[in-house]
């Protein structure tokens, strides 16, 4: 039975490896692996700013709703080779957070920037900005830590010119991992939020 | 891909071996029992061999898992008495028992009776005599009755065998990945899906009147809470607000649902009437308030808050108001429930990097850790407030005893299992 289970586990993580996008690796470890991240860089306070911060959800009923395919809104972004250029910072997608913090590290400015000016130039675009957490600690607290993170990326758009519109927000906690290891290095590749395009 | 076939062959094969005798599908083992445990005989009922399964055997094995007690195997006994008479003392004593349980089934008004007798082999007394019908399709049911009797009469304390408990398992990876909320027997038996998904399914919480259960599903890509009703499958969404909608808990007399809504730029704690489908907000603050539980009266709700900085719990009022904080220790403190005598409070508490069971004397606001981590989390209560279950690491459920003598480790086949909560 062992080894019937060694076979299904290593199977199933070929195949996780096989599918995985593009992401911004941690390129070190200090800087997601401690709480509150690395000094100097611009930083979003952890609750963000209040405001409209709820009308990120839009009164559309959510990104996914409607019975017109998963993803109701934004088809025009659909294939837009600019999203996909390796060469390109839209082509990262996964933004990466430090122990029980949703603030945004200095390193993922950049990539937050860049996809905030690419839905400031697209308003037909919408994202789904999903927040996820590491396995510790209680699922239902880190349901509320992932929206904070998805909240904090939102925000940081927002000041970038995207509109609240465009963007949906939702936390899957710790019930979706990137990596289903245990350990530091797993915990980093899952403490994350995913900008997710329709189509892309 | 040369490869693949055997791997899938071997597959198959393993999936034949193991789902063709499972009726059990989360396997429920003692991992540490008490030192001293009580011996006790289940001599093997008379009449019973026409049943479903056999009631003696479930019996023997229900006070065997609950640590506190040491069964004798059945090819130990010397003989097979029927009747509390039949019983000579000498010969169990020689066995080293305490206790010896005899009985038989007699034909019923539904079905059967169960006409069973506790004698205390030391004293030469007869503790209890209990007559016990069931139906027909009852039997396990009846079995897990007749091991709470005999738990009480030989403990003092209501025993937890006729309960169930609700769980999340989890297979597959990426795309594949199911999530199924079942509910199972405490022994692990008679499992039941409650719903099956390819999305997330969380926080199951059963009402007071172990009827229903609330559980929070993603299956639309967005949280909402649901209430199922498990004879019927009969569902109903109770909240779908923008945001988060989590962590449900039923009020102690079934007509209040607390949950965490995010709708208002934050979660906080609100309270629903399920009748009315009301909402009151219950805490006001800009970050985390999350996993309300109530207070035996109703009265109060505990919850997990970050400002403070960290996770810690909180006391309020179920109407709202000023927030009282419980934790101090620890960096990390997290996933409040009372127990059932109201007394005490179990939580998940990290420290020093490790999650860990620990429960909290309200009176005296002492805290004592349980479990040896490193990654506890769900605690939950049995109805007799002697153990609590948790999930622990790797997917499984672990039980513990509330003194920590006792552990149980319930696993599954070829999954995860999540997100226990042990039915009232």
């Amino acid at each position: 039975m062992r080894t019937g289970l060694v076979v299904l586990i290593s199977a199933s993580l070929l195949m996780a490896g096989c599918s995985k996008t593009e992401e911004v690796k941690p390129d070190d470890e200090a800087g997601v692996g401690l709480e509150g991240g690395g000094p100097g860089g611009p930083k979003i306070g952890k609750y963000g700013a209040g405001g409209g911060a709820g009308k990120a959800y839009g009164g559309t009923g959510g990104a996914y709703g409607g019975s017109g395919g998963a993803y109701g809104a934004g088809s025009g972004s659909a294939g837009d080779p600019a999203l996909n250029d390796p060469s390109s910072p839209l082509s990262k997608r996964v933004i990466y957070f430090g122990y029980d913090s949703s603030d945004v590290l200095p390193e993922y400015v950049s990539v937050v920037n860049a996809h905030a000016a690419y839905l400031a130039s697209h308003p037909n675009v919408t994202v789904t900005l999903e927040g996820h957490c590491d396995e510790r600690g209680s699922p239902e607290y880190n349901i509320a830590l992932g929206e904070q993170r998805a909240r904090s990326i939102a925000n940081t758009m927002r000041f970038q010119g995207a509109s609240d519109g465009q963007m949906q927000v939702v936390s899957f906690g710790e019930e979706k991992p990137a990596d289903s290891g245990s350990g530091e290095s797993s915990w980093s590749r899952n403490r994350r939020v995913e900008i997710v395009y329709p189509g892309n | 891909m040369s490869k693949a076939y055997p791997i899938a062959r071997l597959i198959f094969f393993l999936t034949l071996l193991f789902s063709a005798p499972a009726r059990a599908e989360l396997q429920v083992q003692i991992s540490q029992g008490v030192e001293g445990a009580i011996p006790v005989a289940v001599v093997p009922f008379a009449n019973q061999d026409g049943l479903s399964d056999p009631v003696s055997k479930i019996v023997s094995a229900d006070l065997q898992r609950s640590g506190r007690f040491r069964t004798l195997a059945d090819n130990a006994m010397r003989e097979r008495p029927v009747s509390p008479d039949q019983v000579q003392q000498a010969v169990w004593q020689a066995l080293g028992q305490d206790f010896v349980v005899v009985g038989q089934i007699l034909p019923g008004g539904g079905g059967y009776e169960a006409d069973f007798h506790v004698v205390d082999v030391i004293r030469g007394t007869l503790v209890i005599s209990y007559k016990l019908p069931f139906g027909r399709a009852e039997t396990r049911q009846a079995a897990h009755r007749i091991a709470d009797v005999i738990y009480k009469a030989i403990t003092g304390e209501p025993g937890a065998f006729a309960t169930r408990v609700a769980y999340v398992t989890v297979s597959g990876e990426g795309a594949n990945r199911r999530y199924n909320l079942q509910v199972a027997d405490t022994d692990g038996y008679n499992p039941q899906s409650v719903i099956a998904s390819a999305e997330p399914i969380m926080s199951p919480a059963w009402s007071p009147d172990g009827t229903k259960i609330a559980y929070v599903s993603f299956e639309s890509r967005t949280s909402a809470v649901y209430v199922q009703t498990l004879a019927t499958g009969e569902r109903r969404k109770v909240s779908d607000a923008p945001g988060i909608n989590g962590a449900p808990a039923f009020s102690p007399d079934g007509s209040r649902l607390a949950l965490t809504l995010s709708k208002g730029g934050n979660p906080d704690i609100y309270v629903m009437n399920l009748g009315s489908g009301s909402l009151n907000k219950i805490t006001d603050y800009s970050g985390i308030d999350t996993e309300p539980n109530w207070s035996r009266d109703g009265r109060s709700i505990v919850f997990t808050s970050d400002r403070g900085g960290k996770p810690q719990l909180y006391l309020a009022s179920a109407s709202g108001g000023q927030a009282e904080r419980l934790t101090y220790d620890g960096d990390y403190n997290a996933r409040g429930v009372f127990s059932p005598d109201g007394r005490s409070l179990a939580m998940v508490h990290g420290k020093g990097g490790d999650y860990r069971i620990a429960v909290m004397d309200l009176a005296s606001r002492a805290v004592r850790v349980l479990t040896s981590g490193p990654l506890d989390e769900s605690p939950g209560f049995a109805p007799n407030g002697s153990m609590i279950l948790y999930a622990a690491r790797r997917g499984q459920l672990a039980a513990v005893s509330i003194d920590g003598k006792v552990r149980q480790s319930l696993r599954i086949e070829g999954g995860a299992v999540r997100e226990p909560a042990w039915s009232p």
